[in-house]
């Protein structure tokens, strides 16, 4: 059934194939006009069986036959008897269509129509299915049928992973038997089924039957599939689980007026420059969750209840679900010294995209001191521009890595309840590492390195902030360095993870997190200025991550790096200061997750590929002002619509119109001539410099 | 043959072929010859087709045995008295069949039954469903003759009557228990190099140095572990003698040559839909595969007649040529050719001139019985050596039974719905090559101790028990739990031996000599190698005919009618 050369056809075949279509165009025309009379005598009927087995994707013929039953089940006399004999007519056309074409989407949906009338019996749905599953064992009508019949007859689940197990046995390149064994499961699973009921005394059982098909055949895909589904089924956690937040437990945040501070007292992870005297609270979660408001996260700041907190999702869809969650809370300024206290879950409706109840209420406090403003702010101008330049970092001094290192301790949350429960899945890795460690000794295999890198990185993952260090990603690393070059197709996929498992290194601990924390300094002005600048600057990153640990980042420099997407930075909630330059983003609307990015302030995507590419494929995965919620918001501001180069340059007004930028850098890419420029100084008039020009 | 009913006359009296014996390679011969439109005279002195490769009943298997386990009588003197331009040279039998051992350990249950009994002679023999054998009957239409049913599995076993399934498919690799991941992936890996190199991949290709080392070294060199090794070189590639001893290997085979066996086996397997494994069993026995060329001759024109022993060879006085031969009923029949079973030496008188003209021709036939004998043994039971499955292939590699064990041993049960025995009973097939007849006791008693039970005496139940029980104490080991259930399992009787039939046969190798002889049965598990002999033997005598024009074929459904039944 797979992988069967076409052949020209042969004279003779095609003389055939005329004559056949010559009767079925006769066949379709009688059948039409019994049609549009709605004739449902005997002959009529038959003749549209005869048309369906001859053709059996004639969906209107599927159709007249519905009609054609519903007539005969509502004659007067009828009777227990003629429902089974027309029923069974309609079984026998099934067949026999399907015998014709055996992946006919009309045919079997025909059959499940007939179903519902209550007839056929499960042995004989079963008979017919077999004789089916054997022609073709991976024909995915016939598996969907399956379900539908197993399920609709009661059948057992038992029974029917017993009857994949076999499917299995005789050919275990089956991706459809696999793929109904992990629904099985899951179903199984929810349900709490006798002898289902832990995870960790089935899925050992699964892994060593995958195992043989792996080992026997590393070179077939298909077992492959289901052992990522065994793999995602021991790592993630059924509930969902708060992974960290800003600010962090137990910490101080110094609130200031402006942006030049001593931070003496205070660690400058967690001091931040504040216009308007609210902050940020960023909760970030494991998984996407919904249901994050005020009632199930309550947040206390000092005397006040804030119910009417607004908790908005961050994610780049404009769904109600996301890993990470913002809310903006105001600090009166009358109170200089306050304790915030945020409790998450007590209340339930905290959910996962997979139905699961948030159950490990947690509690975050933290102290907010407001240190009030020394200059006016209409001040701050001309000088206080600021340049990512080599020559304007200094490495962070040593006197103040304590403080950094307690900050830094604060960021993580620990859930040590889920940890202890889940001793199984460490072994579970554990000895998954061992057993792909071992099949890569005896073959050189993609999808073994591959899988290998996955294991230990989750295993990494599962382990983390009590291994405290990520104790296979320089093995990791060097898998994905592998596979880039032992897979030139996928390249990019594996740099992308690759990307992500060298951040999730860098910022596993805090030396080597510290190795990229610089004191930004300029030329100008001679104090200690602004906070920490991250920089991670020539990495080769393709993609970002690891933004659970970066949440208190104001300042980050991403400069020479091989980024395509920023895709999850707007959980950066504190940036002010970006530095994308030198990168690889190909368009505007790559630099969608900014728009979320309310402190940003200061932004270099210059040297960028924006512009290159006629064709913008993000396009069809960002939101554009023709989808609907935007282009209203386009069409109710008339100053634009009015404006003909702002219609033509649609992408940089949605970009950037929400954007509160002071500076922006955009030479160096292949849209920034002077007419784009013009229109983006249009589109942010309280722009105060592009590309290191002063603007009036 | 003491009763034989009176001679009619054969006519006419002049052929261009008499062949005396019905085995397969005279039955292929005289199938071929008529093809040819050559006058066939086929004569066998046995009322049953088949001779040494026929299926008997119970009762006249021994007998058969033992008329070929003696030197007859010295021939009688020349009788040169002869009156006409011929001299008469008397047939001599030589012994075929030495230390025959029949032990009956349920008289009254068999003698009743001896015609429902068809047991082979040379066995164990099975077809693999894409060998020479199966090609002849499909290309020369004879299947039509014939039913087949599946051998459904084929098994290795090891001295505590363990039986492990082989894993000779991508399938059976997965599903295999007792292999470890690591060996899973070698083997298949290895599998997928053989079907790389016979698909002649471009990137997949095994060296010609490698082809020519010995096959035991290519599969060490692909790291392949012994248990592995072992799988390949005795239960899929069917290698005789120990492959990793030199000193004692007769057969070392080569990498090319265990290639050659390795894609037969993978051939075989799925060729046919309803036949599960690699092999075939005719149903009656492999007798019927000699009675099926029979009749394919006779249907060509070959004239047969059975009950006919021949007594003397008749050559010409003065150059000493093959004229015809003497009838045991004194008729004298004349032909160009003749071709003698193994059965049978002729003695030239002594004095004359050997007239050999064909002597040392072919290098091929110069080495004639040298090749040892075969130890054959035949059991009868009323288990099966394994629950749920009746017709099986067992191999017992060299060393596997015990430390002196130099070459495999082959065990083939066939179960009552082949028709080879009582409905509810098993015929087991034993075979291993020996030196001697005490080596080949040795090693067919060595698995029928690991498998059976066998009663000291037909009388004494106690001395049956208490073989149970020791045997039982011994066999007993934890691996036979994981293993795929071998008789030995816990609260599993070993079968209880019924009847046995324990034999040496001569391998006798055909002869293209002053006239041609075919061979006797070998010690192979299908008739690759016997019908290349045949064909050879053809070649000689009709240098210039073809061996079954693709003409002949009658049957272009013949794959349909080849497939065992359901």
């Amino acid at each position: 059934m797979h992988g069967r050369p076409r052949k020209a056809p042969k004279p003779e075949d095609e003389a055939a194939s005329s004559a056949k279509a010559q009767k079925l165009r006769a066949l379709q025309t009688q059948f039409f006009s019994f049609h549009h009379n709605k004739i449902y005598t005997k002959e009529a009927v038959e003749l549209s069986a005869k048309l369906l087995e001859i053709n059996p994707e004639s969906y209107t013929a599927w159709n007249y036959r519905k009609l054609a039953v519903e007539h005969y089940l509502n004659l007067p006399d009828c009777n227990p008897d003629s429902i089974k004999s027309v029923l069974d007519d309609e079984l026998r056309v099934v067949e026999n269509a399907l015998r014709q074409n055996f992946k006919s989407y009309g045919a079997w949906h025909h059959r499940k129509w007939v179903l519902s009338k209550g007839h056929s019996s499960i042995d004989n749905e079963l008979r017919l299915l077999d004789k089916f599953q054997k022609a073709d064992s991976r024909n995915f009508h016939a598996w969907n049928y399956r379900r539908f019949v197993a399920e609709s007859m009661k059948r057992s689940e038992q029974d029917e992973l017993k009857y994949t197990e076999d499917m299995i046995y005789a050919n275990f390149s089956n991706y459809s038997a696999w793929h109904n064994r992990s629904v099985l499961l899951s179903a199984l699973f929810d349900k709490k089924a006798e002898g289902f009921l832990l995870k960790e005394k089935v899925l050992p059982e699964e892994y060593e039957f995958i195992h043989q098909a792996i080992f026997t055949d590393p070179d077939d895909q298909s077992g492959w599939f289901y052992h990522l589904w065994l793999l995602d089924q021991t790592v993630t956690t059924d509930s969902p689980l708060l992974a960290s937040s800003w600010p962090g437990h137990g910490s101080d945040v110094l609130l200031v007026g402006d942006r030049c501070y001593n931070g003496s007292a205070f660690s400058p992870f967690s001091a931040l420059h504040s216009d308007s005297g609210s902050f940020p609270i960023v909760l970030y979660f494991n998984q996407p969750v919904r249901g994050v408001n005020s009632s199930t996260v309550t947040v206390e700041c000092g005397f006040n209840k804030n119910e009417d907190l607004l908790w908005k999702p961050l994610s780049a869809s404009n769904s109600q679900t996301a890993r990470v969650w913002v809310a903006h809370l105001k600090v009166s300024s009358s109170d200089l010294h306050s304790t915030v206290e945020v409790s998450v879950g007590h209340t339930k409706g905290i959910i996962s995209t997979r139905g699961f109840e948030y159950s490990h209420p947690s509690m975050l406090s933290f102290k907010v001191h407001v240190q009030p403003m020394e200059r006016d702010s209409s001040q701050v101008s001309v000088a206080e521009s600021i340049s990512l330049r080599e020559e304007n970092f200094k490495v962070y001094g040593k006197q103040s890595e304590e403080s950094i290192i307690d900050s830094f301790d604060q960021l993580i949350i620990k859930n040590g309840h889920e940890t202890t429960a889940s001793n199984w899945r460490f072994e579970a890795l554990a000895k998954e590492i061992e057993c792909f460690r071992e099949l890569l000794s005896l073959v050189d295999c993609k999808i073994g390195k591959l899988t290998l890198a996955r294991l230990l990185k989750a295993y990494d993952a599962m382990s983390y902030p009590f291994a405290n260090k990520l104790v296979h990603s320089e093995e990791v690393l060097e898998l994905y360095s592998d596979l880039m070059k032992l897979d030139r197709t996928h390249y990019q996929f594996y740099k992308d993870e690759r990307s992500i498992v060298l951040l999730q290194k860098v910022t596993s601990s805090k030396g080597s997190l510290l190795q990229h924390c610089f004191q930004y300094k300029d030329s100008v002005s001679s104090a200690i200025c602004g906070p920490i600048c991250l920089r991670l600057n020539n990495l080769s990153l393709s993609r970002m991550g690891a933004f659970e640990k970066l949440l208190w980042v104001q300042m980050l420099d991403l400069s020479h790096n091989e980024l395509q997407s920023i895709e999850g930075l707007e959980a950066m909630q504190l940036l002010s200061c970006l530095s994308l330059r030198n990168n690889k983003l190909r368009s505007l609307t790559a630099l969608e997750p900014l728009r979320k990015l309310k402190l940003l302030r200061i932004l270099d995507i210059s040297y960028n590929q924006i512009g290159d590419h006629s064709i913008d494929t993000t396009r069809y995965v960002c939101s554009s002002p023709l989808s609907h919620s935007v282009g209203s918001e386009l069409n109710r501001d008339e100053t634009v619509t009015s404006d003909v180069a702002l219609i033509n340059n649609w992408e940089a007004f949605y970009i950037f119109k929400d954007f509160n930028l002071n500076q922006l850098d955009i030479v160096g890419n292949t849209i920034a001539d002077e007419k784009f420029k013009s229109v983006l100084v249009k589109i942010m008039p309280k722009l105060k410099q592009l590309d290191g020009k002063l603007l009036d | 043959m003491d009763d034989i009913p009176p001679y009619p006359p054969i006519d006419p009296t002049t052929f261009d072929l008499i062949v005396i014996g019905t085995g397969l390679p005279e039955s292929i011969i005289a199938a071929a010859s008529s093809t040819a439109s050559k006058s066939v005279l086929h004569l066998d002195p046995y009322p049953f087709y088949g001779s040494h490769f026929s299926s008997l009943p119970l009762a006249d298997l021994p007998s058969f045995l033992s008329s070929h386990s003696t030197s007859p009588s010295p021939p009688r003197s020349p009788s040169s008295d002869d009156p006409n331009e011929f001299s008469l040279l008397e047939f001599a039998t030589r012994p075929l069949y030495s230390s025959i051992d029949i032990s009956t350990f349920s008289p009254n249950l068999l003698d009743q039954h001896s015609r429902k009994f068809n047991l082979d002679v040379a066995g164990p023999r099975v077809f693999f469903c894409a060998d020479k054998s199966i090609e002849l009957l499909l290309r020369t239409g004879t299947n039509q003759y014939m039913e087949f049913k599946s051998v459904d599995a084929t098994f290795v076993g090891d001295n505590k009557g363990n039986l492990w399934s082989v894993p000779d498919s991508r399938a059976a690799i997965f599903k295999d228990k007792s292999l470890g991941l690591v060996e899973k992936n070698k083997l298949m890996r290895f599998f997928k190099l053989v079907q790389g190199h016979l698909a002649g991949e471009q990137d997949i290709k095994i060296s010609e140095e490698d082809l020519q080392s010995p096959f035991v070294d290519f599969l060490n060199k692909m790291g392949l572990p012994p248990k592995i090794k072992s799988f390949i070189l005795y239960a899929i590639a069917m290698a005789d003698y120990d492959q990793e001893d030199t000193g004692v290997c007769r057969d070392l085979l080569k990498t090319k040559d265990g290639i050659d066996q390795l894609a037969l086996y993978n051939a075989s397997i799925g060729r046919f839909q309803n036949a599960s494994g690699a092999f075939l069993y005719p149903i009656y026995g492999q007798g019927e595969l000699s009675q099926a060329f029979c009749r394919r001759a006779a249907v060509k024109g070959c004239l047969y007649v059975l009950r006919m022993p021949v007594t003397a060879l008749l050559v010409d006085k003065d150059t000493g040529c093959y004229k015809g031969v003497r009838l045991a009923s004194g008729q004298d029949i004349f032909s160009q050719k003749l071709i003698l079973d193994p059965t049978f030496k002729v003695t030239l008188p002594s004095g004359s001139s050997p007239p050999l003209p064909l002597k040392e021709k072919l290098p091929f036939f110069s080495l004639k019985d040298d090749k040892g004998k075969i130890a054959r043994g035949i059991c009868i039971t009323k288990t099966s050596l394994k629950p749920d499955i009746s017709n099986f292939l067992v191999v017992y590699p060299p060393r596997s039974l015990f430390p002196e064990q130099v070459t495999s041993i082959r065990l083939l049960q066939i179960a009552s719905n082949l028709a080879v025995c009582l409905p509810g009973m098993f015929v087991l097939y034993i075979s291993a090559l020996c030196n001697d007849d005490d080596q080949g006791k040795k090693l067919i008693h060595a698995v029928m101790n690991t498998l059976l039970t066998v009663p000291l005496d037909s009388e004494s139940n106690a001395a049956v028990q208490s073989e149970t029980a020791e045997n039982g104490s011994a066999v007993q080991d934890e691996t036979s739990e994981s293993s795929s259930g071998g008789p030995s399992d816990s609260g599993e009787e070993k079968p209880t031996l019924l009847w046995s039939a324990l034999y040496s046969q001569e391998l006798t190798l055909g002869q293209v000599d002053f006239i041609c002889s075919t061979p006797m049965p070998d010690g192979k598990l299908n008739y690759n190698d016997l019908i290349d002999t045949t064909f050879k033997i053809f070649q000689e005598i009709y240098p210039g005919e073809e061996f079954f024009p693709e003409t002949s074929l009658e049957n272009p459904e013949g794959d349909g009618d080849a497939s065992p039944e359901t």
